[in-house]
Parts: structure tokens; sequence; C-alpha cells
């Protein structure tokens, strides 16, 4: 899979088709892991609650994305009266791209990258972050004043979050020496003893870290425990309520992007990105395993827990999350000195 | 309304909880005075699901009405069968034969552990979990087909009749409950494990919606509503009726009058219900099951009548007005939900949205019986 | 500060107990059933509509036409007439229709007759964009059975 997948790059390595290939792979594998995930996520659900899921639509309800997706695109696109007429319609855009976006730097595979950044992991976060400004702004342009106050629950809650996260990558910087995401998996090249996440020697509170950035991923893309978006305002649904149709459609397909760049991340960071726990065979196939591992993780989160009170959510995130992480860098930044 | 319009100012809100909404359990409107996110003031408005139950027992017979009682309160209806033929009977003098009062303690302790399953699905699904609703409707099942098999019914139960009631127990319903009480024993360490334990949770319900013991006793809050508020009264214990006295079970009484009281007094109930339907069906006598006199036409003698009866919502209760006829005069019900929302308007002052949800949620409500 | 470690040790624990007892349920067989492609038996005792049985050897509807049904029930639902055949001693039915919109399924008038004429059927499935549907006509569909 993966000689075959070089000998396509040598062939076609003049510049544009490359990037054109690129382009329209990476689409391609959003698209089909938003649309898909939808399914995946109901029938994990189902089967934990002893129940089948879809399994109307083909066989193990294989055609249901379809059948959603035909029936979002036929919905009728509602525009409200009196709404900012450019904010409005640009704020779903504004979610989806950086998304899409974000998937330039992520090596799948040893030869499989977009670009190979030398400043990898910045370009992700500058990315992640433009979502956030596409709530508030889809929010504020709806003209209604519940999807306002959702959406200021939603930066606080992802401003909350994203100190931890970048305290804990700022960490794994420090210990592989590059921002290059690459040369960040080749360190841990070997077998699962080599991986980040059982790294003793750069700090006992490896695992502790792990749990954090995992946290911290949730509450970014705002799922369960902390949908507060979602699901807590039980009258009015969130920022975008006002959003029918392909608009609403974009920002969930925007949300199943965001885990798949935050597993992706959390992959590369921890668990050894493309290497085989065995140190046999890497290649993409395992990169793979290991993201949809730990995306049902996500998804297993989601059907076993209620919701935290969103005091609760920030009572975590600053007495709780930032300490222990600026801890683990004191510690990690010490023992650096010493080992 | 007027109240809401002279407490607004410039600063706040009215926000309309309206008739059709996934937390309220029913057609329940609340108008909230809204300061931002904080609730400074709280009316319900009732009345959406009114079917005139009091008066429709003035135009039939005293039989005739027994269809009526199992739809106030659809999720424990054998309660509200009980206390309407109780107080016929004892209205008119009807003696019941012992085992048919065994039959009916078993049957009705059977339904307050569905309506306890209900009321726990529920409560954690607004919370946001919403596995543990499917896991406890997987539990009621097993409850409903034993009492499908034996009434004939799932939910409305017409099961009670004056004398005794409408067909035996076989042996198929008695090793069905025996198996039931096992898995159920099961279930509940589950339940413990996976629901009460949970971090997320304890830190949501506790401390949330703090309801006093006066505020109980000035809104007459009955129930696990008021157990949870360190009250000690259970209508089984304190005024029996039926067979109640013979069996060994504890009333669980906690002092902390927050939601989290009336949700571990809830779960020990159905602990306490699993003890009180062993001891019946190792107690249970032979005999007949319905009078073998039993009148057709009932017509207990003028006066006036009340019973009371532990519902899973509280102490449910009845009046009878008779003047003798084959149509009773007046009809009361005391519907314990009704008191239990009443403090709802004061509990919420101050809190947040959903921690008022949160509250609601905790204080078990079913609206049909409110509105009747 | 030793409270606040053991809170998060605690804490963290009951999270992992709690996503254990999922994952176990989540390889446990399905307990629902697939209804339009499985369906499941009634019990006997269960309370669809009424309708009438009939007498095996006159091959005659056992009702005596009595009008105890009609008086015993709530919510006025049934209406029956009948008619006295020359030289016959009892009354022959000719027609019962139930109003099935009004019935709550109390079983009074199942209870009530003197001839058990009355039982209990098993539908369930009975959906219809139809109101009329409902008014059923029990003495037909005796006879639709006989055939």
């Amino acid at each position: 899979m993966d000689t075959i997948l070089q000998l396509i790059n040598t062939i076609v390595n003049t510049e544009p088709f490359r990037a054109i290939l690129y382009i329209v792979g990476m689409i391609i594998f959003v698209a089909l892991n938003a649309a898909y995930l939808v399914l995946m996520e109901r029938k994990v659900a189902g089967h934990v609650q002893l129940r089948p899921g879809p399994t109307e639509n083909g066989p193990f309800g294989i055609l249901q994305p379809m059948a959603d997706g035909l029936k979002l695109m036929t919905k009728q696109l509602l525009i409200p009266d009196g709404v900012d007429p450019i904010l409005f319609r640009i704020a779903p855009v504004l979610v989806m791209i950086p998304a899409i976006m974000g998937f330039v730097t992520i090596p799948f595979s040893d030869s499989i990258a977009a670009r190979n950044m030398d400043i990898g992991i910045l370009v992700v976060f500058a990315f992640a972050t433009i979502n956030v400004m596409g709530l508030l702004l889809g929010a504020w342009g709806s003209r209604n004043k519940y999807a306002v106050i959702s959406a200021a629950r939603v930066v606080s809650q992802n401003i909350a979050f994203e100190i931890p996260m970048l305290v804990i990558v700022v960490t794994m910087i420090m210990i592989s020496g590059s921002m290059n995401l690459h040369t960040i998996v080749s360190q841990q090249s070997g077998g699962f003893w080599n991986w980040n996440l059982l790294n003793f020697t750069a700090s006992p509170l490896m695992p502790a870290a792990f749990l954090i950035l995992f946290t911290c991923m949730l509450a970014e893309t705002n799922r369960a425990p902390f949908d507060i978006v979602e699901g807590e305002s039980e009258l009015v649904a969130g920022p975008f309520i006002e959003y029918s149709s392909m608009g609403f459609g974009l920002f969930f397909m925007g949300e199943y992007a965001n885990i798949v760049i935050g597993c992706s991340l959390t992959t590369i960071l921890f668990l050894g990105g493309w290497g085989c726990p065995f140190g046999l065979f890497p290649g993409i196939h395992w990169f793979l395993i290991k993201l949809y591992l730990l995306i049902f993780t996500v998804i297993w989160i989601r059907w076993t827990f209620p919701r935290t009170t969103f005091y609760g959510l920030l009572n975590l995130s600053w007495k709780v999350l930032i300490p222990i992480s600026f801890v683990n860098l004191l510690i990690t930044s010490a023992m650096l000195k010493v080992f | 309304m007027s109240a809401f319009l002279e407490r607004q100012t410039d600063e706040t809100f009215v926000l309309n909880l309206g008739p059709q909404h996934p937390a309220t359990h029913g057609v329940l409107r609340v108008k909230l005075l809204m300061d931002g996110e904080y609730i400074l003031a709280a009316e319900p408005v009732l009345g959406y699901i009114h079917r005139m139950h009091e008066k429709m027992g003035e135009n039939r017979t005293w039989i005739q009405y027994l269809p009526n009682t199992p739809r106030l309160d659809y999720l424990h209806a054998l309660a509200y069968n009980q206390i309407y033929v109780n107080a016929v009977e004892r209205a008119a003098g009807i003696e019941v034969p012992e085992r048919a009062e065994y039959i009916r303690v078993i049957t009705v302790e059977l339904n307050r552990v569905s309506s306890h399953l209900v009321w726990f699905g529920a409560f954690v699904m607004d919370l946001g979990g919403f596995t543990p609703l499917l896991y406890a409707f997987d539990d009621r099942e097993h409850i409903l087909d034993l009492l499908e098999e034996l009434t004939g019914s799932r939910l409305t139960y017409c099961y009670f009749r004056f004398g005794g009631v409408s067909c035996d127990i076989d042996d198929n319903f008695i090793t069905g409950t025996k198996i039931f009480i096992k898995r159920m024993r099961e279930r509940l360490k589950m339940y413990r494990a996976l629901v009460t334990g949970n971090i997320i949770l304890i830190k949501r319900i506790k401390d949330n919606g703090p309801i006093s013991e006066e505020m109980c006793r000035k809104y007459g809050a009955t129930g696990p509503v008021a157990r949870g508020s360190n009250i000690n009264f259970d209508v089984r214990k304190h005024e029996p009726y039926s067979v109640y006295p013979e069996f060994d079970f504890d009333v669980p009484v906690y002092s902390e009058c927050d939601s989290m009281a009336r949700y571990m007094v809830r779960m020990d109930e159905i602990e306490q219900s699993l003890r009180i339907i062993e001891q019946a069906l190792e107690k249970l006598p032979d005999g007949p099951f319905l009078l073998p006199k039993a009148p057709k036409v009932v017509k207990p003698p003028k006066g006036d009548y009340y019973q009371a009866v532990e519902a899973a919502r509280g102490s449910l209760g009845m009046r009878i007005v008779s003047d003798g006829t084959n149509n009773c005069y007046r009809l009361k019900w005391r519907s314990p939900t009704f008191s239990n929302l009443s403090l709802f308007g004061e509990a919420c002052q101050g809190m947040l949205l959903p921690d008022a949800l949160a509250l609601m949620g905790s204080l078990d409500l079913v609206i049909p019986e409110i509105d009747r | 500060m030793i409270d606040y470690l053991k809170e998060i040790f605690y804490g963290l624990k009951s999270l992992f107990v709690g996503l254990g007892i999922t994952i176990k349920y989540f390889f446990k067989p399905i307990v629902t059933v697939q209804y339009p492609h499985e369906t499941l038996e009634m019990y006997p005792k269960y309370r669809g509509h009424i309708e009438l049985t009939r007498n095996e050897e006159t091959g005659q509807p056992k009702c005596i036409v009595c009008g105890m049904c009609q008086k015993a029930c709530p919510s006025v639902c049934i209406s029956l007439d009948g008619e006295k055949p020359e030289g016959a001693k009892g009354k022959v039915l000719t027609s019962f229709i139930l109003d099935f919109t009004k019935c709550s399924l109390c079983g009074l008038c199942v209870e009530v007759c003197p001839a058990d004429a009355i039982v209990f059927s098993k539908r369930y499935n009975l959906a219809s964009r139809n109101r009329d549907e409902y008014i059923i006509d029990l003495l037909k569909r005796l006879e639709d059975k006989k055939r």
C-alpha cells in the first residue's frame, strides 16, 4: 500500500499535480469521515444501549449517511429576516474550512503528508482557533439573543481549555526538540515502549498528560460530557439555532472533522503515529487503526456520562487541568536538564 | 401574570418554558422571570391536560368509574386503583379475602418499582446521560411482561374489583417475579456503579435545589420529596391500610434536603419494595381471589369518606361523598404532585436555569395527575 | 491538598468504572425486537378489542341480546340489536356495533356477560387513516371468520 502510493508520488511529483491530488484526497477523506462518523456514532450508541442502531438503509445501515445527506440537502434553506447578510452566510464556511485546512501538516505515514512544515503543530492550532470565531460570528449574525448567550459560553469554554492543551503541546515539543510532526513521530518509532505515552524518562506524569490532552480535545470540539452548546440550553439549541439544511449540515461536519484532527494530533503526539506497537510493519494502517480507536473512545465517552454544569466545566479547567499541566511542564524541564 | 409584570425592570425578561418541552415530562408551562441566566421568579401554569375526571365520577356508577382511575397517573396506576377500591369497600362494608389483599400488595409494589425506574431514566436523561434510560426501560419491560401476562394491559391496569382482584395469579407469575427480584438486585448494583458513583453526576446534583423542612411542611409536599428533607412520613407505616402491617420494611429518610437526597430516597425505595414483594410471596395464603358473593351493584351508604395511600410520588388521597344512590355525589382526588410542584416557585429563586431543570426532574412530576 | 488529590483520584476512578460497564453492555446481544421483521405473540389474556364467540353446536353467536354489556360500559360504545323469531324462546342477534374510538378496554362488558359471549381479541396492529374503520361491526367479523 505504501509503496504504491510512493510510486504515484514520484510519478506525479510536479508541484501542481501533487497539490491538487492532496486537496482532492483531503476533502474526500474529511467528507467521508464526517458522513460515516455519524453512522458510527449511532451504531455505537445503539449497541451500548442494547439496540441495533440504523439497520434499514442497506445492510448494517451503510447507506444511512446518504439518506441523511439527501434529506439535509433537500430541506429549505431558511434565512430569517434581519440577519446580518455577510456574517450569517460566512459562518458555516468559517467553521468548515479551517477543519479541512488543519490536515495540511498531519503525516499519515512516512511518505504521505501534504506539506512537511517545520512549524507543523503551530499551523494546526492556528487553524483550530478560527473555528471558535466562526461560531461566534454565526451566533451574532443570527440576531437571536439566546444564540449570543450560547456563543459567549462556547467562547469561554474554548479559551479555558486551550490553555492546558497548549501547555501539554509545549511540553511535547520540549521533549522532541522540534515542531515538525514528522520528526516527533520518527522519534517514537520502535515498539510501544518508545511511545511518548510511556516516556517516563521525560516525566513521570506522562499518562496524566495524555488524559489532560484528551479531555481538552473533548472540550474544544464541544463533545459530551462538555456539550453545553448542544444540549444544555435545552430550550434553545445553541449558537446555530437559526440555521437549517446545509448551513446546519456544515456545522455538524465541521464538528466531526475537528474530532478527527484532535484524535490525529493525540495519536501523533502520544501514541507513535504510524508506528506499529511491536516495531514490525509501520505504515498508514496503524495510524488509521489508532485514530479510529481514539474516535471510538470519544463516542463511547459521550454515551456513558451526563453533562457537566457550566461552572463545573470551568472549575475543572482552571482548578484541575491547568495546575497539573504546569506541574508537568516544570517536572519535564527539570528532568530534561538533568538527564 | 400581574405579579410578573410588576417585577419586570429593564434588566429582566420573561422566558416561557412552554407546554412542549423535553424536560418537563408532560404538558407543563412555567413562566420564568430571568435576569440574564438567573431565575428571579417562576410561575407554573396548569390546565393543559384537564380531562374532568372528577366530574366524570358524578356521571358514572361506582363500578363504571374503575377504568378512569389508572388514567390519572399512568406510571403507578395500580395505587390509584387501590385507593378507589379501598375507599368504596370501607364505605360499603365489603370484606376482601386475604389472598386478594396479598395479590394487591404484590402488584402495587411491582408497579412502584417500574414507576421509579421511569423516573430514574428520565432524570438522568435530563442531565445528559442517555444510556441509563434504556437500561432502566429494559428492566421495566420485565415487570410489564409479568403484569401483562396477569392482567392483559401494560400501562393502565384496570385489575382490582370491589371485593378482590379480577383474576388469580399462577405459578408462572410467582416464578417470574422471583427471577425478576434476583435480576433487579444485580442491576441496582450496576446502577450504583454507573450512575450514583459517577463524579459528574454527583457534582451536578449534590447541593442542588435545597428544599428545607419548613418549606415542605408549608406547601404540603409528601413522598420522596419530603423524605429527602428529613420528614419521616410514609402512609404505609403511619396510617396503615391493607396488609402492610404484616411486612417488615424500612422507610428511607435523608436529611441533606438536596437533589441527591431525593435521588437516594427513591433508589432505596426500590430495594424496600423488592423486600416487600419477597415477603408477600412467601406468606401468600390460599383462598378465593374475589369475594364469592361480590355485589353486582355497589351502593355505599350516605356519608363522607376519605382514604390515603402511598403512591410513588407521595401521599395520595381520595374523598368520596356518597348520597346512597348508584352514582357518587362528589369525588375529590388529592394529588401529591400538585403539592410537590407548588414549592417549585419558591425553591428555584436565584438558581441557574439548568439547575432549576435538575430540581424539577428530582421532584418527579407527572402532569396528568396535577390536571386530572 | 490531600483532599484535592483524593477527590481527583476517586473521581477519575469512578469515570473508568462507568466506562467499563458501558463497554461490557456494548458486547452483549441486543434485546429489542425488530418489529416489522419479527413479531411477538400476545399473551392469552391480552386485551385487544372485543369480539363475539360462537356456540359450537348451533353455529350461532352465543349472545342472548340481554343488553347487560351495553349498560355496563362506562363509555357507551356498544350498541346491539336483536329480534325474536317466530316460535323461538330467546332473541337472536341482528347487529352488534362497537365504537372503538371510545372504548377504554376496561373489560366490564366481558365480565358482566351472562352467556360468555364476548372475549378479548388479540388484534394490536390497528393503524388506519380513516376514523370509520374503528366503528367495528362485530357480527360481520364473526361471519367472516366462519368462512
